[in-house]
C-alpha cells in the first residue's frame, strides 16, 4: 500500500518524503483546493522545486484542485489545471464533474484521482466517473464502514485510497454545506470549513468561549482544553441536554485496520492534514512507515507497536483517535 | 408560468401521514411532485410499490410525477433499491448522487437532478446533459448571482436545462452515515428503535444561547431557520428560473403553496400568519451571504 501524504509548504513536502511517504499532495495558494489557509500551499516556482525533490527521491506529487468552480471562477481553476500539467504533476486530484471533463480532454496522459469531495460512496458511482472521465483512482469518503468498502472493493474498477489519519470530517464530504450556512464559506465553494477569519476567542466569566461568525460554538471551562470551533464538533443544546450533539473532537486513526485494509486491495493510505507543520508531517509520515514496513514484512504476524499509538494520539486533536466509521458500533 | 414543486419529503412520517399528505397535494396547485425517501435506508414505512402507488394517483391528478432516489448511497441493499427505481419507465428520476446518475443513464432513463448533486458550472450541466439530463436543481449554497450566470451561460450554449431553485423549507445541509437522531437518544444507529417518527420535523439543535442552528433529522442534517425566497419569485421569472421547489412540511403546507401559488400569478398573498412549526426565516444564501442571515429585500417592500 502506497503512503499518500500531505504538504502545504515545501519543508512539509521535503518532511514527508525524506520521512517515508511515497506520494505527497499539494495544492495551490488560491480558493482552488480544499485547504485554503492564509500562508499555506504552493506557488508554481515552489511546486516545481516540490516536484523536482519528490521526483529525485522516488516520490510522486499530486495536486489536489478539489473545489467546485462556479462560472465567475472557471477560468482560475481550469488555469490551475494547466499549470499543474505544465509543472509534471504525477496526478491531478479533481471532484467538479466539469473540470475533471476538461482535465480528460486536455490532459488525457496525466493520471486522473477522483477526490475525496467527488463523494464516490458505491461501486456504481466509481464506475460513472470511471466510464465519463477515466479516472484511476478514487479517494473513499469517512463515511463509509469497513464492510461497505469490503463491498465497494470487490466490484470498484478503479484503485482505491481511503483515510487513515488526520481531522474527521463525518459528513459525506464535498455535499456538506453547514460552514457555508455559518459562515459565507464551505470546503466547495471556498476550500474552507469554518473559516479563521469567522473564529472569534473570548475569555468570560462562564469560561472561555469560541464562535464562528458570531455563533456560540463551545465554552470552555477551567482545566477543559480547547480545540478549533469546527461548527460539526461544537456543544450544542438538543431537547434541553447540551453536549456534542455531532460529534467529539476526535482525529481518525486507522492503524489497527492496516491488515484489513490491505486484503481488501486498498492501494493507498491517505494522512489528513496539508495546514499542519513540517514537524508533525514528519512524525506522522515516519510512524506510518514503519507500519507500512511492518506489514509488508508479514501481514500475518502484523501487531501495532504501541509507540505508533502514543506518537499518533499525540498528534491528534484532544489525544483521542477514533477508527471512525470503519467501525459501525458508534453510538 | 413559474412551476411549483413539492421535494421529497425529508422527514420520517408514517405511512398513513404520507398517504394522506399527498392525497391533500393532489388538490395543490403544484405541477411537480418528488416522491420517495432520501435520507434514510432505515426508512421502510413505504415500500417501492407505496410509492408507485402515490405517483399514479398523483398523475392521474395531472401533476409531474419524479421518482427521487437516496442521497448516500452505501450499502449493496441501497443499489438494489436504487436499480429497480431506475429499471421503471414511467417516471422520471431524480438523480441524488452519482450512483443514480450512472445507473439512470445506462438505462437510457431520462433524469434530473437533486440540490444535493454538485452543479457548480455550466462544463458540469453540459457532461451530464449528454447523458440524458433533462433538468437541475441549483445547490442551496448558491446563489442568484451565479444562477444568473449559469442559465446566461446555458442559453448561449443553447442547451434547454430547466433551473429549479429550492424556494421555501428547511435547507438540507448535509449526510453522513451516523445517525444524530439515535446519537441523541444514545441508542445505535442499527437499533434506532426508528425515533425519527416522533420528530416529524426534525429535533431542534441551538446553540447554548437558545439560538436556533440547525435541525437534527436522522442521517441528516438541516438547516434551523426557514429558507424563505416568496418575495424573490417575480426576479426568479425575469432571470429564467423553470421551477421554484416547496420543502414538505407536515402543517400548514397547503397555506403555503397557496401563497406560492398567487405570488407566481401576480396576486398579493394574504397576510394572516401561517400556522406553520415555529421557525426564524433566511434567506442569505440567494444573496451570497451566510446561509442563516436574513436580508432585507428590495422588491417586496412596495407590495406590503
Amino acid at each position: 500500500m502506497e503512503l499518500v501524504c500531505p504538504a502545504g509548504s515545501l519543508p512539509a513536502l521535503k518532511a514527508a518524503v525524506d520521512n517515508g511517504a511515497n506520494a505527497v499532495y499539494i495544492g495551490f495558494k488560491d480558493s482552488t483546493n480544499a485547504r485554503q489557509f492564509k500562508g499555506l500551499n504552493f506557488n508554481d516556482k515552489r511546486a516545481a522545486e516540490g516536484i523536482e525533490y519528490a521526483h529525485k527521491n522516488g516520490a510522486r506529487v499530486f495536486c489536489a484542485i478539489n473545489t467546485f468552480p462556479q462560472p465567475q471562477g472557471w477560468k482560475t481553476w481550469i488555469s490551475a489545471v494547466d499549470r499543474a500539467a505544465r509543472l509534471g504533476i504525477d496526478a491531478l486530484i479533481l471532484a467538479d464533474m466539469g473540470l475533471l471533463d476538461y482535465a480528460a480532454s486536455r490532459y488525457p496522459q496525466i493520471d486522473r484521482h477522483l477526490s475525496v469531495q467527488g463523494s464516490a460512496t458505491s461501486y456504481e458511482a466509481l464506475r460513472f466517473y470511471k466510464d465519463n472521465f477515466g479516472i484511476r483512482r478514487a479517494v473513499l469518503p469517512r463515511v463509509l464502514s469497513l464492510d461497505q468498502i469490503r463491498g465497494l472493493a470487490k466490484h470498484s474498477p478503479v484503485e482505491l485510497e481511503v483515510f487513515a489519519f488526520g481531522s474527521l470530517c463525518i459528513m459525506a464530504e464535498g455535499r456538506c454545506y453547514l460552514s457555508s450556512y455559518i459562515t459565507d464559506e464551505s470546503p466547495n465553494t471556498r476550500g474552507a470549513c469554518s473559516p479563521a477569519k469567522a473564529v472569534r476567542w473570548q475569555e468570560t466569566l462562564q469560561g472561555l468561549e469560541s464562535r464562528l461568525n458570531g455563533i456560540l460554538i463551545d465554552r470552555y471551562g477551567k482545566g477543559e482544553s480547547a480545540g478549533y470551533p469546527t461548527l460539526c464538533k461544537g456543544r450544542f443544546e438538543v431537547e434541553g441536554s447540551v453536549y456534542h450533539a455531532i460529534e467529539e473532537p476526535v482525529s481518525l486513526n486507522t492503524i489497527d485496520l492496516l491488515p484489513q485494509l490491505q486484503e481488501l486491495g486498498i492501494s493507498a493510505v491517505k494522512i489528513e492534514g496539508r495546514q499542519r507543520s513540517p514537524a508533525y508531517i514528519a512524525d506522522v509520515a515516519r510512524t506510518w512507515r514503519q507500519a507500512l514496513d511492518r506489514l509488508e514484512n508479514s501481514a500475518a504476524e502484523f501487531a501495532v507497536d504501541p509507540a505508533w499509538n502514543a506518537t499518533l494520539a499525540g498528534l491528534s486533536e484532544g489525544g483521542l483517535t477514533t477508527i471512525g466509521a470503519y467501525h459501525r458500533k458508534w453510538k | 408560468m413559474l412551476k411549483l414543486s413539492l421535494g421529497p419529503v425529508l422527514w420520517f412520517w408514517s405511512r398513513q401521514t404520507v398517504f394522506d399528505f399527498y392525497a391533500n397535494a393532489a388538490e395543490w396547485p403544484v405541477d411537480t411532485v418528488y416522491l420517495g425517501e432520501t435520507v434514510c435506508a432505515r426508512r421502510r414505512e413505504l415500500k417501492l410499490a407505496d410509492w408507485l402507488e402515490i405517483a399514479d394517483v398523483l398523475k392521474d391528478a395531472g401533476k409531474q410525477v419524479v421518482l427521487s432516489t437516496q442521497t448516500l448511497i452505501e450499502s449493496e441493499a441501497d443499489l438494489r433499491l436504487l436499480r429497480r427505481i431506475c429499471s421503471q419507465q414511467d417516471y422520471l428520476i431524480e438523480a441524488n448522487d452519482q450512483s443514480a446518475l450512472q445507473l439512470a443513464s445506462s438505462n437510457n432513463l431520462p433524469f434530473v437532478t437533486g440540490p444535493g448533486l454538485n452543479i457548480y458550472n455550466v462544463a458540469t450541466l453540459k457532461v451530464l446533459a449528454k447523458r440524458g439530463l433533462k433538468g437541475w436543481n441549483l445547490p442551496v449554497e448558491l446563489g442568484r448571482e451565479t444562477l444568473v450566470e449559469l442559465i446566461t451561460e446555458l442559453k448561449a450554449e443553447g442547451l434547454d436545462l430547466p433551473a429549479e431553485v429550492f424556494a421555501w423549507g428547511f435547507l438540507p445541509l448535509a449526510w453522513s452515515s451516523r445517525c444524530f437522531t439515535a446519537r441523541h437518544y444514545n441508542l445505535p444507529k442499527d437499533n434506532c428503535e426508528f425515533r425519527c417518527l416522533q420528530h416529524p420535523d426534525g429535533l431542534e439543535l441551538r446553540s447554548r444561547e437558545a439560538q436556533e442552528l440547525f435541525r437534527l433529522n436522522g442521517t441528516s442534517t438541516l438547516s434551523g431557520a426557514r429558507y424563505d425566497l416568496l418575495r424573490e419569485l417575480p426576479d426568479m421569472v425575469a432571470m429564467g428560473v423553470d421551477t421554484v421547489r416547496l420543502s414538505p412540511e407536515h402543517q400548514g403546507m397547503a397555506e403555503v403553496v397557496q401563497r406560492f401559488d398567487q405570488v407566481r400569478r401576480g396576486e398579493m398573498p394574504d397576510i394572516d400568519p401561517l400556522q406553520l412549526v415555529e421557525a426564524p426565516p433566511c434567506n442569505g444564501y440567494w444573496y451570497g451571504k451566510p446561509g442563516m442571515d436574513l436580508v432585507a429585500d428590495r422588491l417586496w417592500a412596495p407590495m406590503v
